[in-house]
């Protein structure tokens, strides 16, 4: 019977089980998703249940000015496991990287999807928009924004994935050319989840979507959008070479012994002290490892417009224009000025001396 | 604005505009300080002005006697204020940061937790200093709005420093920045107030010393 019934009618569990997924194992998962989003461990079974029983939500994906990173990081994971599992049971209906049909075919699908399921599906977008010219970026002959705004409309709930689509990310940097924006500039009416990173970790992408399977509402959002749940630290205080960073011992260059010793990357432009993300208790590549733990300072790339904060390699506290030169040429201006008014004030001196008489005997006679 | 757009201001523009108003502002005061002169000294004089204007630098560090009995309190709490801040401000690594990349030039920092709880000290002697000024009937009649300003934009970068170190009440970048902030006003308004006696300190001691010298008596 099951077998007969098509993909969509199936359930989560009933697809895990189908790849040979034990109940165990699901539980694991539920609840390392429980904790990772900070849920009460007694919702565990709640959580099981709603997955179990969760019928394949439909998925739109929608990619604008991007560079296919984030779709990577998601469906490259090294080894088959229940995130990326999750990440399968959705139904992907619309997806111009991974789908077979392209240009109206496509479309076609995803106009299909859109009015099967209005008001129910699920709007994933990674890249961001451009506003500059609608001809910058168009999909079948559709400017990114139009589509945008169509599919939008009954979307139950819009997750932007990657800095690009929550932030602008690498197209909205200075001087933005495209005038490129994120999908808050323009959708005013409905809650966005952002879940910003470039790429972001794929976890979280599978966690929020676990989220939304079980309980059929939107994480708990930060003041940027974020899921609280995965972006509620920062980098730096869930570092493990924070004790290195207050005991004020730092790796100076790439390759000293403090860079062997595994110091803080402060100084070589660690911006983990304003990045909220969850690299460093989530990890990559299958819990593996993250950027610092391999030796190199964090971006900040889960935050707006790190693409322009100063460089990469400059520390967080140093000033990110050449302050050096500034202060040169304004104390040549000022050593100037200071000079011309003391000579202005000696002037108004010796005037006032010069033009000073002194009363003598005969003017108080007078 | 974006609270990473707030902090790449005060990074970039902010930092520009503080930097220039406080050297311009500095340079031009202390010029016209040494430009004004004095008035030549027709009488013969009784020793060096170089001699003794150099010595009362260094003097006037420590307190007689008698001064210390009558104002311990002013004077401790002010030497722990100024030598916290020049911990707070000079020997935590990312403010040596800041230096290297102006000057070129870097030192060994101290360890953040003890600059922290310097911090928490220097924080409260500042407190304590201005309490005190208002028990005192003397120096509260002493007391003008210049004074409290200087206090305020002293105290600020303190507190917000202590503020973005231990994340309190918001996040990272937004309280970093507030803390670059309050430096930059440091910096406006110092040329402008009598935080310049951070500079003329040592030119008026010496100008005392040198007086003293002039007529051969001990300053
Ligand atoms: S390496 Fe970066 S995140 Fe880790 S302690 Fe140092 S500054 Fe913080
Ligand atoms: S360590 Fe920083 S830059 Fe690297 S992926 Fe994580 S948040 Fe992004």
């Amino acid at each position: 019977m099951t077998d007969l019934r098509n993909g969509k009618d199936k359930t989560l569990g009933e697809i895990l089980r189908s790849q040979g997924i034990s109940r165990r194992s699901f539980l694991k998962f539920c609840a390392a998703t429980a904790s990772m989003m900070s849920i009460s461990p007694a919702l565990i079974p709640k959580i099981a249940h709603a997955l179990e029983n969760a019928r394949r939500p439909s998925v739109i994906w929608l990619s604008f000015q991007e560079c296919t990173g984030c779709t990577e990081s998601l469906t490259r994971a090294h080894t088959t496991t229940i995130e990326s599992l999750i990440f399968d049971s959705i139904s992907l209906d619309y997806h111009h990287t991974l789908q077979a049909a392209s240009g109206h075919a496509a479309e076609a699908a995803r106009e299909a999807a859109m009015r099967e399921n209005d008001g129910k599906y699920l709007l994933v977008v990674d890249g961001s928009i451009p506003l500059g010219n609608p001809g910058y970026s168009t999909i079948a002959g559709i400017s990114n924004y139009d589509m945008l705004m169509e599919t939008a409309k009954g979307a139950a709930a819009i997750i932007a994935v990657g800095t690009c689509a929550t932030y602008g990310g690498l197209p909205h940097a200075n001087p933005n050319p495209t005038g490129a924006v994120s999908l808050n500039e323009v959708i005013k009416d409905k809650p966005v989840i952002n879940v910003p990173g470039c790429p972001p970790i794929p976890v979280v992408i599978t966690g929020v979507l676990a989220h939304y399977l079980t309980f059929g509402s939107i994480p708990d959002l930060d003041h940027l959008g974020r899921p609280r749940a995965f972006y509620g630290n920062s980098i730096h205080d869930r570092c493990y070479r924070r004790p290195y960073y207050d005991k004020g011992l730092f790796a100076e260059t790439f390759d000293d012994e403090g860079a062997k010793k595994g110091w803080c990357l402060y100084k070589l432009g660690c911006k983990g002290p304003t990045t909220y993300n969850a690299c460093a208790t989530t990890k990559w590549n299958d819990g593996t490892s993250f950027p610092i733990e391999a030796g190199h300072p964090c971006l900040g790339c889960s935050e707006p417009d790190f693409w322009d904060g100063g460089g990469f390699y400059k520390a967080l506290s140093m000033p990110t224009e050449n302050i050096s030169k500034t202060a040169v040429y304004t104390a040549t201006g000022a050593l100037a000025a200071g000079v011309a008014l003391g000579t202005m004030n000696q002037n108004k001196k010796n005037k006032a001396h010069d033009s000073h008489s002194k009363t003598t005997v005969s003017d108080l006679e007078k | 604005m974006t609270e990473i757009e707030f902090l790449g201001w005060v990074r970039g523009t902010g930092f520009q505009l503080a930097t220039v108003i406080f050297i311009a502002g500095v340079i031009i005061r202390l010029v016209e300080i040494v430009m004004l002169g004095r008035k030549a000294n027709l009488a013969e004089p009784g020793g060096s002005e170089m001699r003794s204007g150099l010595r009362t630098i260094i003097s006037r560090m420590i307190p007689d006697k008698s001064t210390f009995q009558r104002s311990s309190f002013t004077i401790v709490s002010g030497y722990i204020f100024h030598i916290g801040l020049f911990i707070c401000i000079f020997l935590f690594a990312p403010h040596i940061l800041v230096f290297k990349d102006i000057t070129g030039l870097s030192w060994p920092s101290l360890p953040t937790p003890v600059v922290d709880a310097v911090t928490v000290v220097t924080i409260i002697s500042l407190g304590s200093i201005m309490l005190h000024r208002y028990q005192n009937c003397v120096l509260k009649f002493l007391t003008n709005t210049e004074d409290i300003l200087v206090w305020i934009v002293t105290l600020l970068p303190l507190v917000t420093g202590y503020i973005a170190f231990h994340r309190i009440g918001s996040s990272a970048p937004g309280l970093i920045a507030l803390h670059i902030l309050s430096v930059e006003i440091l910096l406006v308004v110092f040329p402008f107030t009598k935080l310049m006696h951070t500079f003329t300190i040592f030119l008026s001691r010496w100008y005392n010393g040198a007086i003293s010298g002039f007529r051969g008596v001990e300053s």
